[in-house]
């Protein structure tokens, strides 16, 4: 850094992105427990989709015939296989992925997110598209935007809102790849705050009312989207609503890189974020054990989108949805969440009793203001 | 609406939240190249591990944030911090506290917030530079989600008097408050704590200047902390321990009435402010609080009496002998005396109604509380070993009398249970086994410990003859895990219903979830240790705890399945082909091996032991009691160091009595041989004939890395090492297999018969460190003469542990190689039966057990590796390379497969 720097402002005084917007989802926030969507993943695989239909036209080829390669084309210049890239499904498949969109829409979600749970240069280096990361996370946002607002006007007193969804990427920050150098690490700091900061950039472009940090495993990885959003407000001068959502990897309690569910929370607080929360891995039986740490500690809002159940001995989920929604309720009677929805294994009608269970019952109460400083 | 405190919230894996209940938050300071010189060397000798140690004995003394500091002329900063606490990331026992990164290098800091994925805190920024830095840094701070301690240092300098130390941080706050809306809990104030009593006049005051500024401070700038380096200010007194120790306790003890509430001290030697001296007490209180002109003379003049810790004497050793019968038996139990156990014991029996009320009364009042101490980490395993061993002799004095006793009223002992053990079929190797028989008995546990290499019908029928209420099995080879899953799968069969105990080095909560409880419907528990053993026992014992501890347990085993089933083939292994094509390069058309000077077969029919004791590593001695850490630190560890010094005399006294009564004797044969690989085998020739007749002796078959490595990286395979036939090289392989453990039946047995478990452990944890002395004192005699290659190395015992040699020395049944069968090669290629007195069981352990075998590599980039995950190709491959029906291959390899077999 060079010349005479202005006193940088701290992020959280800049202004909303769309002050309007996000009042309406901090008056919704107020009032009642606002319904997150559920599973994108298992419900694409719903459709079957074989190699061609992921490829669509445009990647028939296995690769991105649309892209002439550059210098600093890290990629490799042959074909791929494509068939599980489902955030490349914003571009070959839009109708499939809206129609999942809007069938949670209908279902009762408040809120929906954006199909770019992979949409990072690290993850999908793994398909060789690294150059996709922009115009997948715009077109993801812009489709869930879509639909939201198409929704938004057929129900104007319940405003649906898009969650741009920043994942964990396939690489943790904070954890050795090689048994026999725990120092080793496979991506650092920097590289995440650099993926972080494109795909937020495209999912902010897109139309994203908010932007969630979720399925953490690492804590590391998260802190380098939050510095990456801190920089990224800082540079545009307004800002969103983040939200944090963590992962219980196992009964342990800890994530996978081995923190507990407080001090995951001492970790991001410094993020002031809309909601900190726990999605993914458990069912809402474990999970709820962790969801109740949050919601003691927390200072903002507590969100909860488990898995349906536990995976039975194929990988499937058999939780109905009214186990589920009677979990969630009893989430809801307790007073810890003010956002609910699903993860892996969810679908439309989860959603559906998930929001029907947690209608009549208010949201968590934020605790008091902190003392003021002096 | 009521307002809520604002309490600072670090974190490291666990939470630490600092609250007015905290009182003081101790930052470890050792891990500092500024402070410590031990650290430094560490460092800058590239002797990480052990760096890493340093850190795991701070927090295990009770370290609440670990401090680490790089800054030094000849170290690389930055990389030095990343790579230190990306090690340190990986260590759960220290990851859990929250890191200070601590550097005057903004750069150095910035490298180090990147790597924490808790929440620390820097340390430190000042007005050192002016306020738009100060802000930038600070901003940056917040952004990487830390807390910051703020030095009271601006653009003027460093604050010394108590105003200006005020008017510093006063205005670092409203900066910080102000302009940044920076938590104010998140910022720790460093007021500069100075060295008093240095003669000079102006530094009197330092200290009351440092508490009056932390008062003033802690009371008009709300929710901060105050912090400092307290070792600072004893700075004049360096070299009389007492006295800086003294002046730190007195200095903390004002500071943190006043309000100070963090400090990097070093926790273990702070004497309590109470038990000090009162004439030093009153001499450095003077000082610290500057209430006389003469103030540094007078502690002068007494410091030096206390220079040096008093001993006890041998009259103060001696007063528990004045207690009462009851009370002297407990103190010998607690303090592992046995001394006096007959006398004391019978005098007990005498005063009581029945034999048996000595053993209910003292003898178990006295075992509870070595039971609650080492519960709660008081005591350490080889005291409570020493306790047992008193209280085997006790008992052992009673158990006539009882037996009369019950003869005459047919009354029987309660205890809490029974419990068989017995290290399985094959396998031979019992200290774990032994030591938790041993804490079972401390416990009141009745222990039925049938020994090594039993077959599970045995174990059944005793089981069942003798009505035992558990049974615990213990190994520590890899097959001796399928042989506990066939035991399971007996006591399905054969109707049993009592739990099952699952222990030794590897085996595993995972394997024991995976492929032994499904095999038996009763309660099936994997104990990680000793000191667990007794709280497992206790639970399936006990009627209330029983339920709700299998309901926990049967879950637990059943998530574990269930995500191993989920979790899919993890990391993806590459098809053997591109593997193979990875191999490592030996250079072979530059490299010209050595030719062995001695090639063929050396015997050594009784290597004197005496020579073996520079070689032992002690480290895995004092795991094996269970106290953690590495020799020698291990002796001045603040928790554990008295108690590994005691054992570490005992084994001493033991090694010199057992060299010079000549108790074991040690053997060891080599052979070194011509040898080409084949692919993943190695040819070897009985001599250079036969490798150009092309008539191999053996064909050794070795196992490959299916690793995805990037290019570059080679997917090892032993075989690499060795000079493929093609290369037309005239290379080289060695092997060996050594013992100290011959004679060692007859000493243990005498040690059983005498109820001394403590010796009888001791001897075999020091004869198993003897034999691996061997394999190490054979190998460097290996390098330098029987083969050569090395024949001017000079390497101390430090090195030779830290493997810092050519060549590699791995044995069947480890990492590189994990096939246990290909030991029976070995034996037979070295005639080890007759030349080394070693044989093989049926699952190929060795006996004695203390004993080592394995291949020798010279080849100068050989080197250990983990062969790791295996697919199905590979053991197919193997299993034709061998000549081995799959399933056997399968059966052998199975902690490796990277499939399920069947």
């Amino acid at each position: 850094m060079t010349g005479p720097e202005a006193i940088p402002a701290p992020v959280t005084t800049l202004p909303w992105k769309d002050p309007a917007r996000t009042q309406r989802l901090l008056d919704a926030l107020a009032v009642r427990i606002l319904v997150l969507d559920g599973a994108m993943g298992t419900m694409l695989q719903r459709y079957q989709l074989d190699e061609a239909g992921y490829r669509g036209e445009r990647f028939a080829g296995g690769f991105d015939a649309r892209h002439v390669h550059g210098p600093g084309c890290a990629h490799g210049h042959g074909a791929r296989d494509l068939k599980g890239n489902n955030d490349l499904l914003v571009l070959t498949r839009p109708d499939l992925v809206r129609q999942v969109h809007r069938a949670y829409l209908e279902a009762g979600a408040d809120l929906i997110e954006t199909n770019t749970f992979n949409a990072t240069s690290i993850s999908q280096a793994d398909y060789g598209l690294e150059h996709l990361v922009h115009e997948l996370n715009v077109e993801a946002a812009r489709i869930a935007r879509l639909e939201c607002d198409a929704m938004t006007d057929t129900t104007p007193g319940k405003p649906r809102f898009v969650v741009g969804v920043l994942g964990p990427t396939n690489r943790t920050a904070s954890i050795s790849p090689d048994v026999n150098d725990p120092g080793a690490r496979n991506v650092d700091f920097d590289q995440l705050v650099a993926a972080y900061t494109e795909a937020a950039i495209g999912l902010l472009e897109g139309g994203a009312d908010t932007i969630m940090v979720e399925t953490i495993f690492d804590v590391l990885n998260a802190k380098a989207a939050i510095f990456a959003l801190d920089r990224l407000f800082a540079a545009r001068g307004w800002r969103v609503p983040v939200m944090i959502s963590g992962t219980i990897t196992d009964l342990s309690g800890r994530t996978l890189s081995g923190q507990t569910a407080e001090a995951f929370w001492n970790s991001v607080r410094h993020a002031e974020p809309l909601s900190i929360g726990l999605n993914c891995a458990l069912g809402g039986r474990e999970l709820r054990a962790y969801v109740d740490v949050l919601a003691e500690v927390a200072d903002c809002c507590v969100s909860a989108h488990p898995n349906a159940g536990l995976p039975n001995a194929f990988g499937e989920y058999d939780e109905t949805p009214e186990e589920t929604a009677a979990i969630i309720r009893g989430y809801a009677e307790s007073g810890l969440v003010n956002l609910v929805g699903g993860c892996c294994g969810t679908t439309p009608p989860h959603i559906a009793a998930i929001a029907r269970a947690v209608a009549d019952l208010p949201p968590r109460r934020l605790p008091d203001a902190h003392a003021e400083a002096a | 609406m009521s307002i809520r405190p604002r309490w600072t919230r670090l974190s490291g894996l666990e939470p630490l939240v600092i609250t007015p209940e905290t009182n003081f938050v101790n930052v470890g300071e050792r891990c500092n190249v500024t402070g410590s010189a031990a650290f430094k060397k560490l460092i800058k000798e590239d002797r990480y591990a052990e760096a890493v140690e340093v850190a795991r004995a701070q927090v295990r003394n009770g370290a609440q944030v670990l401090d680490v500091n790089m800054d030094e002329g000849l170290i690389d900063a930055e990389a030095a911090m990343v790579r230190f606490l990306n090690l340190i990331a990986a260590e759960p026992d220290i990851a859990r506290v929250p890191i200070m990164v601590d550097s005057s290098k903004w750069s150095v800091i910035e490298a180090g917030l990147k790597c924490l994925q808790g929440k620390g805190i820097v340390n430190s920024i000042s007005l050192k530079e002016g306020e738009a830095e100060f802000l930038r840094q600070a901003r940056l701070v917040r952004a990487y989600g830390a807390a910051v301690v703020v030095m009271a240092f601006d653009e003027q300098g460093q604050a010394d008097t108590a105003a200006r130390k005020v008017e510093i941080c006063t205005r670092a706050y409203r900066l910080l408050v102000d302009r940044l809306r920076f938590p104010p809990e998140d910022i720790i104030f460093d007021p500069n704590i100075f060295a008093i009593a240095t003669g000079i006049e102006e530094h009197d005051n330092y200290a009351v200047d440092f508490i009056e500024a932390t008062r003033t401070i802690r009371a008009t700038l709300p929710w901060c902390h105050v912090s400092g380096g307290v070792s600072n200010v004893s700075f004049s007194f360096r070299g009389n321990n007492p006295v800086r120790e003294a002046i730190h306790s007195v200095f903390l003890y004002h500071a943190i009435r006043a309000g100070m509430d963090m400090g990097i001290v070093n926790a273990g030697a702070l004497p309590i402010y109470d038990d000090l001296d009162p004439e030093l007490r009153e001499r450095v209180e003077d000082v610290v609080l500057n209430r006389r002109p003469d103030a540094t003379e007078r502690l002068l003049a007494i410091a030096d009496r206390f220079r040096a810790g008093r001993e006890k004497s041998a009259a103060e050793a001696q007063a528990w002998r004045a207690l009462p019968v009851a009370e002297r038996l407990k103190y010998a139990l607690v303090h592992g005396i046995d001394d006096h156990v007959d006398a004391d014991t019978e005098e007990a029996r005498l005063a009581a109604a029945r034999p048996l009320d000595v053993i209910e009364g003292p003898l178990m009042d006295g075992m509870n509380v070595v039971g609650d101490l080492f519960g709660a980490g008081k005591m350490f395993l080889p005291q409570v070993v020493k306790s047992a061993r008193v209280m085997k002799k006790a008992v052992a004095w009673l158990i006539p009398h009882i037996e009369a006793e019950k003869a005459r009223t047919g009354e029987a002992q309660r205890n809490n249970g029974r419990i068989l053990l017995a290290t399985v079929k094959g396998d031979v190797h019992d200290i774990g086994k032994n030591i938790v028989g041993v804490v079972l008995r401390c416990n009141n546990f009745d222990v039925i410990d049938l020994g090594v290499m039993v077959p599970a019908q045995r174990i059944l029928d005793v089981a069942r003859d003798e009505a035992v209420d558990i049974i615990g099995l213990s190994g520590l080879i890899t097959p001796s895990l399928d042989e506990m899953a066939h035991l399971a799968k007996e006591m399905q069969r054969q109707g049993f219903s009592c739990p099952l105990l699952i222990g030794g080095a590897t085996t595993s909560r995972a394997h024991t979830a995976l492929r032994i409880e499904p095999n038996y419907a009763g309660p099936t528990v994997w104990v990680k240790d000793a000191s667990r053993a007794v709280g497992v026992a206790q639970n399936l014992v006990s009627r209330d705890l029983l339920g709700p501890f299998l309901e926990r347990l049967r879950a637990e085993y059943a998530e574990i399945r269930e995500r191993h089933k989920d979790r899919g083939p993890g990391k993806r292994l590459v098809p053997l082909a591109d593997a193979r094509a990875q191999r490592f390069d030996g250079g072979w058309d530059r490299y010209d091996p050595p030719v062995p000077a001695h090639p063929g077969l050396t015997v050594f029919e009784d290597w004197p032991l005496a020579e073996l004791v520079r070689y032992i590593d002690w480290t895995p001695f004092f795991q094996t009691w269970e106290l953690a850490g590495r020799h020698p630190e291990i002796l001045d560890d603040a928790v554990v160091g008295a108690e590994a010094r005691r054992l570490k005399q005992d084994a001493d006294a033991m090694l010199e009595r057992l060299i010079a009564e000549r108790w074991l004797t040690a053997k060891a044969v080599v052979g070194l041989w011509p040898a080409a690989s084949v692919g993943d085998d190695v040819e070897v020739y009985a001599d250079e004939a036969a490798r150009d007749a092309g008539r191999p002796v053996a064909v050794l078959n070795f196992l490959r890395q299916q690793a995805d490595k990037p290019p570059g990286r080679p997917d090892f395979c032993l075989a690499d090492f060795v000079a493929p036939k093609a290369a037309g090289k005239r290379d080289y392989i060695g092997a060996f297999a050594v013992t100290a453990g011959i004679g060692i039946d007859a000493q243990v047995a005498r040690f059983e018969a005498a109820h001394d478990d403590y010796s009888s452990i001791l001897l075999k944890a020091l004869a198993d460190r003897l034999a691996e002395a061997l394999a190490e004192a054979l190998h460097a005699r290996v390098r330098r003469e029987l083969w050569g290659y090395a024949a001017d190395e000079a390497l101390d015992n430090e090195a030779l542990i830290a493997e810092r040699y050519r060549g590699i020395r791995p044995a069947p049944g480890y990492p590189a190689c994990p096939d246990h069968t290909e030991k029976a090669k070995l034996f037979a290629l070295l005639d080890a039966p007759s030349n080394a007195g070693v044989t093989l069981t049926e699952s190929f352990a060795m006996l004695p057990a203390a004993a080592v075998s394995g291949y020798y590599f010279a080849h100068p980039e050989s080197q250990y590796f983990v062969v790791g995950r295996i697919s199905k190709e590979q053991v197919e491959d193997y299993a034709r390379r061998k000549g081995m029906a799959l399933s056997e291959a399968e059966r052998w390899l199975a902690p490796i497969l990277d499939y399920d077999p069947e």
